[in-house]
């Protein structure tokens, strides 16, 4: 069953807060960047970008490795958090659509007592 | 009673969805298998689309189609056929909207008064139900949803 480490879950919810950050997972998604790259892309200084990047580091969305003067960036292995994330939203609808089912039932439950 | 929707990946192709409600087992399939009572609830206000149109045959090899959206124009369909009809205690239909749909089986199970749903989706592949979630060009939608979820966490807080 879903379990989520509240603190993992804080990280991960204020490094997704940022739209610049979510636009950064976004383009690592389509390929790995330098910190240069996405400085550049995203029309940043390079200290606005290394923060930003660090905070997704620290979640863990991002892993960076450094060779020779360039950081690269790709996206962190997190397939286990994304999946647990992913099955609690779709458990979300699931239970939204139960709520509402439990409300049709009574209703029907209703009719049936009126109508013996 | 206990009324948790429970969720479980039970394999690399197959989800399980349980529930409890507090009703006969007839009332309940009658919810599922009639469109005017299905149209109620199968799209609540927090899911922010509503239901366009429903339309079911539900028998055995009978169709169904469900349209959802704000109007005509971008509305999007979902269809398929059912494979089995068994009332109150089963229900097996297709989901043909995409290769990658999973074929969904419901039974109601009633014990005391109360029925027991568990809804069982089985996908093609790993992959395809994997890509249900939108993770591999859908990364905006993933955070999509981990921003409805912030948001339900944060109200409920």
């Amino acid at each position: 069953m879903v379990q989520y480490e509240t603190t993992r879950l804080d990280a991960s919810f204020a490094a997704l807060s940022d739209a610049t950050r979510r636009g950064v997972l976004e383009q690592l998604g389509r390929s790995d960047a330098s910190i240069t790259e996405l400085a550049d892309k995203f029309h940043m200084t390079l200290t606005g970008m290394k923060k930003h990047v660090g905070v997704l580091e620290r979640a863990g969305f991002v892993t960076t490795q450094k060779v020779g003067r360039v950081r690269t960036c790709r996206l962190g292995l997190r397939r286990l958090e994304e999946e647990a994330a992913w099955i609690e939203s779709y458990r979300q609808v699931w239970a939204a659509r139960f709520d509402a089912l439990d409300e049709v039932v009574e209703q029907l439950k209703r009719r049936e007592k009126i109508d013996g | 009673m206990d009324n948790r929707t429970n969720i479980e990946r039970t394999s690399e192709r197959e989800l399980v969805v349980t529930r409890t409600f507090n009703g006969p087992a007839r009332i309940v399939f009658e919810a599922w298998t009639k469109p005017e009572l299905f149209m109620r609830w199968w799209a609540p206000k927090s899911m922010g689309v509503p239901i366009l149109s429903c339309e079911m045959d539900v028998r055995t090899g009978g169709t169904y189609r469900l349209a959802f959206g704000q109007d005509a124009a971008t509305s999007f369909a979902f269809f398929g056929k059912y494979l089995e009809v068994t009332p109150p205690s089963r229900l097996v239909w297709t989901n043909d909207e995409t290769e990658d749909a999973a074929v969904t089986t419901v039974t109601f199970e009633e014990k005391d008064g109360q029925t027991l749903l568990v809804l069982h989706e089985l996908y093609p592949s790993k992959e395809a139900l994997e890509a249900n979630r939108g993770a591999e060009d859908g990364l905006p939608e993933q955070f999509g949803q981990l921003d409805e979820l912030l948001a339900t966490l944060t109200a409920s807080a």
